[in-house]
């Protein structure tokens, strides 16, 4: 038998080939609807949120304090700036424990003492951000007998230590080590060659991991619930209770006048198109990303 | 003073004629490495068996062998770039120039000052210009005076042949270079600190052969000024590019002596066999 005669031979028949060409189309079809799936959620989010909470979003809302129980109109500016506040000092706290945890992962650590933090590090991210909440009630509020912005932005950066740590290791790990021995071969001491080589080059997808526990903490109410507890004025004092959008939505959400409900879908667009802001930044950073 | 090593050219790296430095008469009389019992484990593997060989300064030699011999870690023990590596231990001793770089209180760095190293893939810093790039190791190691970093840049940038290519553009950065380019830009890097020596780890094995042409010019220009040490899998090159080779195999200085000589009347059968394609 010839070369050709296999190949003929093996040739699959015009029914095999209509009924593959069948089985492909289906396939591809089911995948197709399935990203469209996990697509709907967010178009879902956003239109109800839209539709419910775009009418109430005017200048007063960006600019005015709630109004008291009773009274229509106000706004939610001390809870966007509360949040803004809160994110910061959860940054302040979060970044360079984070990101120095994850340079001790990436270059430092040993193996057994790196598998130990790892572990420590993926068990923190599973933990219930409500608990994150009572740890904190237990550990700054009772002592200090008060709730607080301090308490509040304690537990948004603890919570924010782990994720920033765990991808600061793995885009340094992405740097090559061929960069570290080059710096080595030059004479260079280790510190400088990874703070200025090494830490540089990773830079982009340090920042990104950073924005991306930012907007993951940032849409954080449970945390806030014993620690910043909210408030309804502008605060000036970061010992006393900070408010923070979502506890302010969370609030209005429960309550039972028409107009707080209103002002919840708003504040929860605002919250939704913050954090989604902040993503489309991710986006834009990490699109040039395959350099490092 | 961390900059000791770097500040006051040697008189090796100075642009002078290249035979009369009073220092350095004949380069048989003066090794600059001078290897006795050297040995190498990674753990409990030994890679290098009890070396011996002086290599001479401002000469060329190869280093050639299978894969596996020990010449890339025989390589980076010059400089103690193996160290890189954890659980490696060492025996006998290695002298530059009559200083013990494996002695007490010696730190890697200040040897990797004096013995600069190109590797086998060009690894500019992705984030630095061309200029920047040159510079880091200087920069990096304290120095400040822009006078002294700007003649730095111009002559190692000269040395490795590739000042007239980027003089217009030094502040683009370091990997818009071609591939041949990358890799003088690193060899440009590593003789801005003004080493005494520079190791290459097959430095052309990624590079298209006109581009290994004109780092093979290069090597001969070098040798003017530097000892280099290159380790190459390419035995045209070793042939073409070295005045001494050095054969190794399994971990083990087989051979050591003139190119020519080694290539054309090698005194070990193990190098006959080696040299003349019958095994590696």
């Amino acid at each position: 038998m010839s070369e050709a005669d296999t190949i003929a031979a093996c040739r699959p028949s015009l029914r095999q080939q209509k009924q593959r060409r069948v089985t492909s189309l289906a396939v591809t079809w089911l995948m197709g609807a399935s990203a469209l799936l996990v697509m709907t959620p967010l178009f879902l989010v956003l239109y109800f949120l839209i539709r419910e909470g775009a009418s109430s979003i005017d200048w007063n809302f960006f600019t005015q304090l709630p109004k008291p129980t009773g009274e229509t109109g106000g706004g939610m500016a001390n809870a966007i700036v509360g949040t803004l506040v809160l994110l910061a000092m959860g940054a302040v706290i979060g970044v360079p424990v984070g990101v120095m945890g994850g340079v001790y992962l990436a270059e430092y650590g040993a193996e057994t003492a790196n598998y130990w933090i790892r572990f420590t590090a993926d068990v923190l991210n599973g933990i219930p951000s409500i608990v994150w909440g009572m740890v904190v009630y237990a550990m700054l509020v009772l002592p200090f007998k008060g709730f607080s912005a301090y308490a509040g932005g304690v537990a948004l950066g603890l919570m924010m230590i782990p994720l920033v740590m765990r991808t600061t290791e793995e885009v340094l790990l992405l740097v090559p080590q061929s960069y570290r021995e080059a710096g080595l071969a030059l004479g260079i001491a280790r510190w400088k060659i990874i703070t200025v080589i090494v830490i540089k080059t990773a830079l982009k997808g340090i920042i990104t991991g950073i924005l991306v526990a930012l907007a993951r903490v940032a849409g954080e109410t449970a945390p806030l619930l014993f620690t910043a507890l909210g408030n309804n004025f502008w605060s000036h004092n970061l010992s006393q209770p900070i408010a923070a959008l979502p506890l302010q939505i969370f609030t209005y959400a429960m309550s039972a006048s028409d107009d707080w409900h209103r002002q919840a879908w708003a504040g929860a667009l605002v919250l939704m198109l913050m954090i989604l802001s902040i993503n489309i930044l991710v986006r834009l950073l990490s699109r040039g990303k395959s350099a490092s | 003073m961390p900059d000791v090593s770097i500040a006051p050219p040697p008189a090796a790296t100075r642009p002078s004629a290249p035979v009369a430095t009073p220092k350095s008469p004949a380069p048989e009389e003066s090794p600059a490495f001078d290897i006795r019992g050297f040995s190498l484990w990674y753990g409990a593997r030994q890679a290098l068996n009890d070396v011996t060989i002086k290599i001479p300064a401002r000469r060329v030699t190869a280093i050639i062998g299978p894969s596996g011999c020990g010449k890339s870690t025989f390589l980076r023990a010059l400089n103690r770039m193996h160290e890189v590596t954890p659980g490696t231990r060492i025996e006998g001793s290695l002298k530059l120039f009559g200083d013990d770089l494996y002695g007490p209180g010696v730190d890697p760095a200040s040897v990797r000052r004096r013995v600069g190293m190109v590797f086998q893939k060009s690894n500019p810093f992705p984030t630095m210009s061309i200029e920047e790039n040159v510079l880091v190791g200087l920069r990096l190691n304290g120095v400040r005076d822009r006078v002294f970093l700007r003649e730095r840049l111009e002559e190692s940038l000269r040395l490795s042949a590739l000042w007239d290519e980027v003089k217009e553009h030094l502040h683009r950065p370091g990997v818009s270079l071609s591939g041949g380019q990358q890799q003088r830009l690193c060899i440009a890097r590593a003789l801005a600190v003004q080493p005494e020596v520079l190791l290459m780890d097959e430095p052309c094995s990624a590079l298209d052969p006109i581009a290994t042409a004109r780092i093979e010019e290069l090597i001969q220009l070098l040798r003017e000024k530097f000892t280099v040490v290159i380790v190459t899998h390419n035995m045209q090159q070793a042939a073409r590019s070295s005045d001494r080779t050095a054969f190794f195999y399994l971990g083990r200085l087989i051979e050591f002596g003139d190119t020519r000589n080694l290539f054309t009347n090698p005194s070990n059968p193990q190098t006959e066999a080696y040299v003349s394609g019958r095994f590696g």
